[in-house]
């Protein structure tokens, strides 16, 4: 992952614009229809349709590459293309102009029977087509050409027919990279209840509410998968700290930060604490060991599958260690499921994560505990930052304990699923008076069709994305506000 | 306003100095930017403040007037700047600000172009999000609104983020020693069609676009314009709908239970515990409840943001 140096300014490699041996991608097959996470290791493949193709053809290409499936002599395979600017490619592919557009009105569907016997070429000459070597492309043509009713639909039909033969015939297959707004809208669209109904827009917000930026030390409730660590971390480009907290002895799982490409630099700065840890009085540097065990003593079964290997239990942390090594050194020694992860690799082709793509989980481990140095200086000072999303959670008491390790002056943001639990929250910082400018907002969010005379928004909507609670806390002591509790 | 110096992190803990710009806060819609000069004042419904008073104090404190009344002083954020900032020319909030800045994959290192710079309302949180080592280029064609902008950058210590250009970007596309190398590009402008050829050549590949215009007329053009280079294109809207909560009691009525009455108490602050509010409340067969509606003044539209990715050669 080279940093290039471009006209001055270092394009590091926080922002790789190129695919690698390993790292993980988002492919868009046929315009959305199906979204699948895949980590680019050489034996990876991808299942369309019944075809199923090696990734190998990924790897090294720039992110935003297209790719069509072909069929070869030993099989299918991906192909590079480009993008054709005009036509089944994406949607506009109707040319605006009068002569045109007069064609479109005076035809319509009234003549149109459908009754299956309008395509002339069977299944069987599609086959033999294929073994010709015909591409995608000249299958859809040679239907076109075998329809009896395409000359009569309009052209906008016409467009729609292409279209769909062209996903079924020629499927394309979109690169694209891991963000956090293209893994929150894959989730949101296939299983947004992993992720609490968090929507694109909300975790915008809880973002920008929460201040995030560089050199910030965030204090997070990550109950969504990891999304929300995720798109902290992106935001803090290796620098300042993520402090996931949780109550209790387990941590939360993390493993949607995994899918995020972030090098080891970002993922030292994810850390995680329990609240105990950060309220207890004491040093931790003798107690440290012993809570830690405490903390995860039979836990260690999961941890070896959430990868949360702390320097503070030596015997079994060697253990730890060795599997939770960069998948970039080692790539075919991990290559195998984890049973803790199996929910999240759906098996067949729902699947968001493709079985054949060799995904795991262990990336350079996110997550480990956050050393006791750290935590002495987050008593002292304070947290810059708290953000919560805890949608199974009574957020009240919650908020309660973890407005008091933030700084003064500090935002927070606190989303949830549910609108009365946030006014019993609002309600009662107003009578503590421990925060200000408090709001209660909820996210709308519509999406529009935009094309020549046909302008309108999409019919399909989400209708929610949770509330969101945001404030700023305060010292409400006039005279007794230095120091932080 | 930001951190962007290592050593200055955690800079909500530095305490108030002589110079700091500041926000006082004295009701949730009622908020100014003040810079703290020793020996000044500031007066207002509540009273006289001293600035001498809050220097020395950590942000986030509670600061009192001549004759008791009080106030907050607030560090200064990108969100609460954007509430407070002189607004020269409409401005966007929170809502397609943030929504842009996650479109756009914005994230530090990366160099952003922005046309026009308005009020700068976009432009300081497009530099909190490229802090500490990318860059945000900004143009606007008018001369003394890009002076007013830049001299905001100044006084909120964003300089080494931030070049604010004079430039008809319409009219003569972004300068040419941009090309290939910008992440990101946003536009809110009149006829944002005839910058987008130009940007275009800026972009580096699969770098993504944004404009934001109020008309849907506009977003038609512009979404002709960019399918010669650009794929995914979408169009969006995004709003914030506000909640405002009250507390009041649930009672029953004379000890006829068949229906139950629920009584505001006058100010929504109150707390429950404290204080009769005077009406005649049974405490004992009373449950206390806080309730929440939408705002009544709401924000119908700002305008529609189209996105799209540069196609890849």
């Amino acid at each position: 992952m080279a940093g290039e140096l471009v006209g001055g300014h270092q394009t590091s490699s926080v922002n790789p614009r190129i695919t690698w041996e390993g790292c993980s991608v988002l492919l868009d097959i046929n315009d959305g229809d199906r979204l699948v996470f895949a980590r680019l290791s050489p034996a990876a493949t991808l299942k369309i349709g019944d075809k199923k193709c090696s990734l190998r053809p990924l790897i090294g290409c720039p992110f935003g590459s297209l790719f069509r499936v072909e069929t070869g002599p030993n099989g299918p395979y991906l192909e590079r293309c480009v993008h054709s600017s005009s036509s089944g490619a994406n949607d506009m592919g109707v040319q605006e102009g009068g002569d045109r557009q007069l064609e479109s009105e005076s035809k319509d569907n009234r003549a149109l029977i459908d009754n299956n016997s309008a395509q002339n070429l069977s299944s069987e000459d599609i086959d033999a087509m294929r073994r010709d070597g015909a591409t995608g492309d000249e299958i859809v043509e040679a239907l076109i050409a075998n329809s009896s009713t395409y000359e009569n639909k309009t052209v906008f039909s016409q467009e729609k027919y292409k279209r769909r033969k062209q996903k079924k015939y020629a499927p394309k297959v979109l690169l694209r990279r891991p963000f956090t707004r293209s893994i929150c809208e894959a989730y949101f669209k296939k299983y947004p209840n992993r992720i609490g109904f968090l929507r694109i827009d909300t975790l915008s917000l809880l973002l920008s509410f929460a201040n995030i930026s560089a050199y910030s030390d965030v204090l997070l409730v990550d109950m969504v998968g990891g999304l929300l660590t995720g798109a902290v971390a992106e935001r803090l480009g290796g620098t300042g700290y993520v402090c996931n907290t949780y109550f209790g002895g387990t941590s939360h799982s993390l493993d949607i930060a995994r899918i995020f490409n972030f090098s080891s630099e970002f993922d030292s700065r994810i850390v995680q604490a329990s609240y105990s840890h950060l309220c207890s009085a004491e040093s931790l540097d003798e107690e440290g060991s012993k809570m830690h065990e405490i903390d995860h003593p039979a836990g260690i079964q999961s941890i070896i599958g959430r990868e949360s290997s702390t320097k503070c239990v030596p015997s079994t942390g060697s253990t730890q260690i060795q599997e939770a090594q960069s998948l970039r050194n080692d790539n075919s020694s991990l290559d195998e499921e984890l049973g803790n992860t199996k929910e999240n690799l759906s098996s067949g082709q729902e699947g968001l994560h493709e079985n054949n793509a060799t995904i795991t989980y262990k990336a350079v481990n996110p997550g480990k505990q956050a050393s006791p140095d750290a935590i002495k200086m987050w008593k002292e000072k304070g947290f810059n930052s708290l953000i919560v999303a805890a949608p199974e959670l009574e957020v009240d008491s919650i908020v309660q304990k973890l407005i008091p390790l933030l700084s003064y002056s500090a935002p927070f943001a606190i989303y949830h699923q549910f609108l009365q639990p946030l006014a019993t929250c609002m309600h009662k910082l107003q009578s503590s008076k421990m925060a200000i400018g408090l709001q209660i907002s909820e996210p709308w969010l519509r999406e529009y069709q935009v094309l020549p005379s046909r302008t309108h928004p999409q019919m399909q909507m989400s209708g929610f994305g949770g509330y969101i609670l945001s404030g700023t806390r305060i010292c409400n002591n006039s005279e007794n506000c230095n120091g932080n509790q | 306003m930001l951190s962007i110096d290592p050593s200055k992190k955690n800079s909500f803990q530095r305490f108030i100095s002589d110079g700091d710009l500041v926000i006082v806060y004295e009701r949730h819609d009622n908020m100014k930017a003040v810079k703290v000069k020793k020996g000044s004042e500031l007066q207002n419904r509540f009273g006289v403040f001293k600035h001498s008073d809050w220097i020395g104090k950590p942000f986030g404190s509670k600061v009192l007037s001549s004759k008791g009344g009080f106030v907050y002083i607030l560090a200064p954020t990108p969100e609460l700047w954007t509430l407070v900032l002189s607004h020269r020319t409409q401005i966007l909030y929170i809502a397609d600000i943030s929504f842009v800045i996650s479109y756009l994959e914005i994230v530090p290192g990366c160099v952003v172009l922005e046309s026009g710079t308005g009020s700068g309302s976009l432009t300081t949180s497009l530099a909190r999000a490229v802090a500490p080592s990318g860059h945000v280029h900004t143009f606007d064609f008018h001369e003394q609104r890009a002076g007013l902008a830049r001299d905001d950058f100044e006084r909120n210590g964003l300089s080494n983020l931030v070049t604010v250009a004079v430039r008809d970007i319409q009219g003569e596309g972004f300068p040419d020693e941009f090309q290939g190398i910008i992440d990101s590009v946003f536009l809110d402008l009149p006829q944002p069609w005839l910058a987008i050829p130009s940007a275009a050549r800026m972009l580096k590949q699969d770098g993504v676009i944004c404009s934001f215009s109020p008309c849907i007329e506009q977003v038609q053009r512009s979404c002709e314009a960019l399918r010669s280079n650009f794929t995914d294109v979408r169009t969006f809207e995004v709003l914030l709908r506000t909640y405002e909560i009250q507390e009041g009691r649930i009672q029953s009525s004379d000890g006829d239970e068949s229906y139950r009455r629920i009584t505001h108490t006058r100010r929504k602050r109150q707390c429950i515990s404290s204080e009769d509010n005077g009406e005649n409340t049974d405490k004992a067969t009373s449950i206390p409840t806080v309730m929440a509606r939408p705002c009544q003044e709401a924000r119908g539209h700002t305008g529609y943001l189209t996105f799209a990715r540069l196609n890849c050669q």
